[in-house]
């Protein structure tokens, strides 16, 4: 048994909604780049160098990459051997405002998504996840709402085809278009749940790619035209991410979560 | 702004002077003051909409990253605030074809900027100063004042979508 105080975590989150928001990840930098390389029309090209060029004047004058500095949402992977002394919820929540306003990023978040009302730094939305170990994982994704609202959510018959699916998935990036900061991180979610689908495609944004379906839909994606922007051009995407999980007889639950060209994130364990 | 007619979509400009940032809950409550005669916080003939809510200004700073919100959800709002003369329109992404038809009715411009580029927009910022709507916070009002502020023409005047028909 370990006992980590929930002061350390708290801290954590803050620096952690720090970095995601004003460093962009060096693996989508590296996408960016090698799209700017095979981009042929000049406006998509210019973009791109735009997109690059704001990464680096974020970093260097401590400023958020996109004014939306997002929902933050915070991921836990919390081993069985660790105890926390104190409330996890609040040093999370503390945590974020913490960051966020050290780095005087957007207050977005209103209280009751009817009345609308006053906008805050918090609450975040928390995943927790029950590992094995005596350490904690903890991931932020602040996510940007002009993508969020993109995302689409399909109930197959478990007898469609793979055809069907792929189709959607293109459909959903079409839908998006030019409005949610392409070139996007397509993020699938196969199987479970509805609700574990949903889940399944936001932590897909967070993962690698490896498989053919991935490949293959990038490469449908970035024939659709849709480009930086929305302008046109070779990248639509800069990566396609699914993730899968075993799922009922009677369904093929599957989610599409656009994120836009920053996708931003930072993890740190404990 | 009489310049801004002879502009057509696709071409690309830098833009200095005034502009005013207004995103959904402030159209919200422009166009209910409209509609119930009250007063507007500020002039929109001539007025350039901003579809912007920056971060929080770090110390030392005028503005945090300032990059342009999604322009579709103004679409309901845009057409009457077009008609109450507002000149043009900063944002991102395509227009509903209410839109397109007014921008041209109403002789208005829609320009992108470059969407993502917050940080590297608020580079253009000289000055930041509230005009209404304090309580809405990010979604508050803000004037602006720009120089050289990059902007692509999306809708010109004769009613032309650079996303084509939609």
């Amino acid at each position: 048994m370990r006992i980590i105080k929930s002061q350390k975590i708290r801290a954590a989150v803050s620096a952690l909604c720090v970095k995601a928001n004003l460093f962009l990840q060096p693996d989508i930098l590296a996408l960016l780049k090698a799209a700017q390389k095979k981009e042929k029309s000049k406006r998509a090209q210019e973009i791109l160098a735009s997109i690059i060029k704001n990464a680096a004047y974020a970093r260097q004058n401590k400023l958020a990459i996109c004014q939306d500095t997002g929902m933050p949402i915070v991921f836990l992977q919390i081993g069985q051997d660790v105890r926390i002394a104190g409330s996890l919820a609040a040093a999370v929540n503390q945590g974020v405002a913490d960051g966020y306003r050290q780095a005087s990023l957007r207050n977005s978040i209103i209280q009751d998504p009817l009345a609308r009302g006053k906008s805050g730094f918090t609450p975040a939305v928390i995943h927790t996840e029950i590992i094995a170990g005596n350490k904690i994982k903890i991931t932020v994704l602040p996510k940007g709402f002009g993508c969020e609202n993109k995302t689409q959510l399909k109930m197959f018959k478990p007898t469609a085809g793979i055809a069907e699916i792929k189709k959607f998935i293109l459909d959903a990036v079409k839908s998006a278009g030019p409005d949610a900061c392409p070139p996007y991180v397509v993020g699938v979610g196969i199987g479970g749940t509805a609700d574990y689908a949903c889940l399944l495609a936001k932590k897909a944004l967070l993962g690698k790619t490896s498989t053919k379906l991935e490949a293959d839909l990038l490469k449908e994606i970035n024939k659709l035209n849709i480009g930086p922007m929305g302008l046109g051009g070779k990248t639509t995407a800069l990566a396609v991410k699914v993730k899968t999980y075993p799922t009922h007889i009677a369904g093929l639950p599957v989610c599409v979560n656009i994120s836009c060209h920053a996708t931003r994130s930072a993890s740190r364990v404990i | 702004m009489k310049d801004f007619h002879d502009l057509k979509i696709g071409q690309q400009i830098k833009f200095s002077g005034t502009v005013y940032t207004a995103r959904d809950q402030a159209h919200k409550r422009l166009v209910s003051a409209i509609k119930a005669n009250k007063k507007i916080p500020f002039d929109l003939k001539g007025a350039i909409i901003y579809y912007c809510g920056p971060t929080k200004t770090p110390k030392g700073k005028v503005i945090g990253a300032c990059g342009p919100t999604t322009s579709s959800r103004m679409d309901e709002f845009a057409p009457i605030l077009l008609r109450q003369g507002v000149s043009a329109m900063i944002g991102k992404g395509n227009r509903s074809p209410e839109v397109v038809k007014a921008v041209k009715q109403y002789r208005g411009i829609y320009f992108l900027t470059y969407a993502g580029c917050g940080a590297l927009l608020a580079k253009c910022v000289k000055a930041k100063k509230l005009i209404a709507y304090a309580d809405l916070g990010p979604e508050a009002i803000y004037k602006l004042e720009v120089k050289d502020f990059p902007l692509i023409v999306g809708i010109d005047a004769k009613g032309r979508n650079i996303y084509g028909k939609n």
